[in-house]
């Protein structure tokens, strides 16, 4: 039961950083309709820039998450955005996501061929060491995450609802058009959702590269995560990302624990599967109309 | 296509067939191995360009495909039995995964076939009994043809060649009848078909199941072609630079994978003299031409033609 309820903790843990990248990639959905192939690299590159500024610069560890977070902001938001996403989208889907496929191939070699192909410690936000709860030992980083993770969406959820901007963001992602005809500002609400995102790419690469340390193909299995974890939970909702997310990381914990580690990455698209199959809207999802 | 066209494509095909004997292995080899990835890049237009869905898992059924002719060749079945039933279980995997699939619309056809790559490299890697796990399978005989063994590089270069030939000309025929018609209809105007009685999943169904068909044929010239296969090289990073292939050349066109798998196979070796560099600037050339060319290089000429005017 101990370890049931341990694995369930790191689970819950790992989810929540997978949380983070699906919700990202739902906001830019819902905002833009971008699909965004690269979220994986935009997990990944804060990590090493990150790694630079600590490493190069000396800076502590704050400071650098908060210099990556600027660095994010600016080129995984703002540049993506305006390079990338703008000249496409008039294009349709395709070409879009063809587009970020190849943006995800160039910054994953150009990190490779410019940093190092070598995989890369990196140090903890959190203190090392085990809390004891009776039987159970759950990891501080473990919890940190949980809590940090946590807060992150909740803070998240409150701007998306309470905040005037919030609202307005979340009118354009419900209907682009009357939002224009209210006066919304439809152009910044919709950088405002890629700066976001930005941002939260930035957290989940702080979160998770100390235990899956900074490599130049880490973001290939978040990426593929947190797509599963956003449709699992639901593509239009923003807490479906959440409980997607939380629910892939503690049954992969379990699938690897109690069955067999080697397809431990396989229970991600078997969730999935059964998911599409019975509920096509998502876990939270409400169906969404056919537009013509 | 007029006549122009035909002189071109005939001239051009000569060209490909006249010079692999002026090549040494390596050269016959990329001239054979473009030929196999053509195959599959072709039933994947099918799916992308005609049926508009996108795949990313084309490189999965390409592994099916290696896998059954690395299998069942080394246990004495002769390559031509084989290859039908490459085909056929790519066929029928094809519309078993695509059915859950499509009963949604987009990309979820992507994230689809995307989780069926990563479950069958799993299951390439770690069923070591029959796959070989990370070692892969060796000494996959090369086929023989009426009792003659293509052994040499050359022979079995004009056999692929002849086959890819075979295989156009049968995609070409479909698209051509009634029934081919449909999915271009579908592809442009999906609720206009529908209310025309093209029923849009059987459809786009079959098209997709078509189109793994296809790659579970390439895939069984590939493991003849190398005779030595392992799980990566059918793992996503090769499905997705198969669907570049398709997108690059331009989707929806016949002849766009042809120039996308030129690109995405003779690009790279061009590129060489970058080494570890040469993949960052694929990738970024990848974006570059989404955002100047979305159409792909083959509408290169319309966007001349409509600058001219």
């Amino acid at each position: 039961m101990a370890d049931f309820l341990q694995l369930l903790l790191s689970g819950a843990a790992i989810g929540a950083i997978y949380a983070l990248a699906a919700l990202g990639f739902t906001l830019l959905w819902q905002a833009s309709g971008t699909i965004n192939f690269a979220q994986g690299e935009f997990v990944m590159l804060p990590a090493f820039a990150m790694l630079f500024f600590l490493k190069v610069a000396g800076a502590p560890l704050w400071l650098a998450f908060l210099l990556a977070c600027l660095v994010a902001m600016l080129v995984l938001g703002y540049g993506f955005k305006t390079v990338v996403v703008d000249p496409l989208l008039k294009h349709g889907v395709i070409p879009l996501v063809i587009a970020t496929l190849g943006l995800s191939i160039g910054l994953k070699s150009a990190v490779k061929a410019g940093y190092s192909a070598e995989a890369q410690p990196f140090p903890s936000p959190f203190p090392d060491g085990l809390l004891s709860l009776g039987t159970i030992r759950v990891s501080y980083a473990d919890i940190g995450t949980l809590l940090l993770a946590g807060l992150i969406v909740i803070c998240l959820q409150m701007f998306l609802n309470r905040t005037l901007t919030g609202r307005a963001m979340q009118a354009v992602a419900q209907n682009t058009e009357s939002a224009k005809v209210l006066g919304i500002n439809v152009k910044r609400m919709v950088l405002y959702t890629f700066l976001i995102n930005a941002v939260l790419a930035a957290v989940a690469a702080l979160l998770v590269t100390p235990t899956y340390l900074a490599k130049f193909d880490m973001g290939d299995s978040i990426g593929l995560k947190a797509f599963y974890a956003a449709i699992i939970g639901g593509f239009n909702q923003t807490r479906g990302a959440l409980l997607g997310g939380v629910l892939v990381g503690v049954l992969e914990n379990l699938m690897g624990a109690y069955f067999s580690p080697a397809y431990k990455e396989g229970v991600a698209l078997m969730l999935f599967l059964v998911v599409i199959i019975f509920r096509p809207e998502g876990l939270l999802g409400k169906a969404e109309e056919r537009k013509v | 296509m007029n006549r122009r066209q035909m002189i071109v494509l005939v001239a051009g095909l000569a060209l490909y067939a006249a010079l692999p004997p002026f090549l040494k292995t390596y050269g016959v080899y990329l001239m054979t191995f473009l030929c196999v990835y053509l195959m599959s890049a072709m039933g994947l237009n099918l799916v992308v360009g005609y049926a508009g869905q996108m795949s990313i898992g084309q490189a999965a059924f390409f592994g099916i495909g290696a896998y059954h002719v690395a299998i069942l060749m080394k246990l004495g079945l002769p390559f031509l039995a084989v290859l039908p039933l490459a085909a056929g279980s790519c066929f029928v995997i094809g519309l078993a995964l695509g059915f859950p699939a499509l009963r949604v619309q987009h990309h979820y056809l992507a994230f689809t076939t995307l989780g069926f790559n990563v479950m069958i490299y799993l299951i390439l890697r770690n069923e070591q009994s029959w796959t070989g796990g990370t070692f892969g399978l060796s000494g996959i005989p090369r086929p023989s043809l009426f009792g003659h063994e293509l052994n040499g590089n050359l022979e079995f270069f004009y056999f692929a060649f002849a086959s890819t030939i075979v295989l156009a000309l049968l995609l070409a025929w479909l698209l051509r009848s009634p029934w081919g018609r449909a999915f271009a209809a579908l592809r442009d105007n999906p609720i206009r078909a529908e209310s025309l009685g093209v029923n849009i999943t059987a459809y786009t169904l079959l098209a997709f199941a078509i189109g793994a068909a296809c790659a579970g044929v390439g895939g069984a010239y590939y493991a003849a072609l190398v005779q030595y296969i392992e799980p990566t090289a059918f793992n996503v990073p090769a499905s997705l630079m198969m669907l570049l292939a398709v997108i690059v050349g331009g989707s929806g066109r016949f002849f766009g994978p042809l120039v996308g798998t030129v690109v995405v196979i003779l690009l790279p070796e061009w590129l060489r003299f970058a080494q570890n560099w040469y993949l960052m600037v694929f990738g970024f050339a990848v974006v570059a031409l989404m955002i100047w060319l979305p159409g792909g290089v083959m509408s290169l000429p319309d966007r001349f033609r409509r600058s001219a005017r």
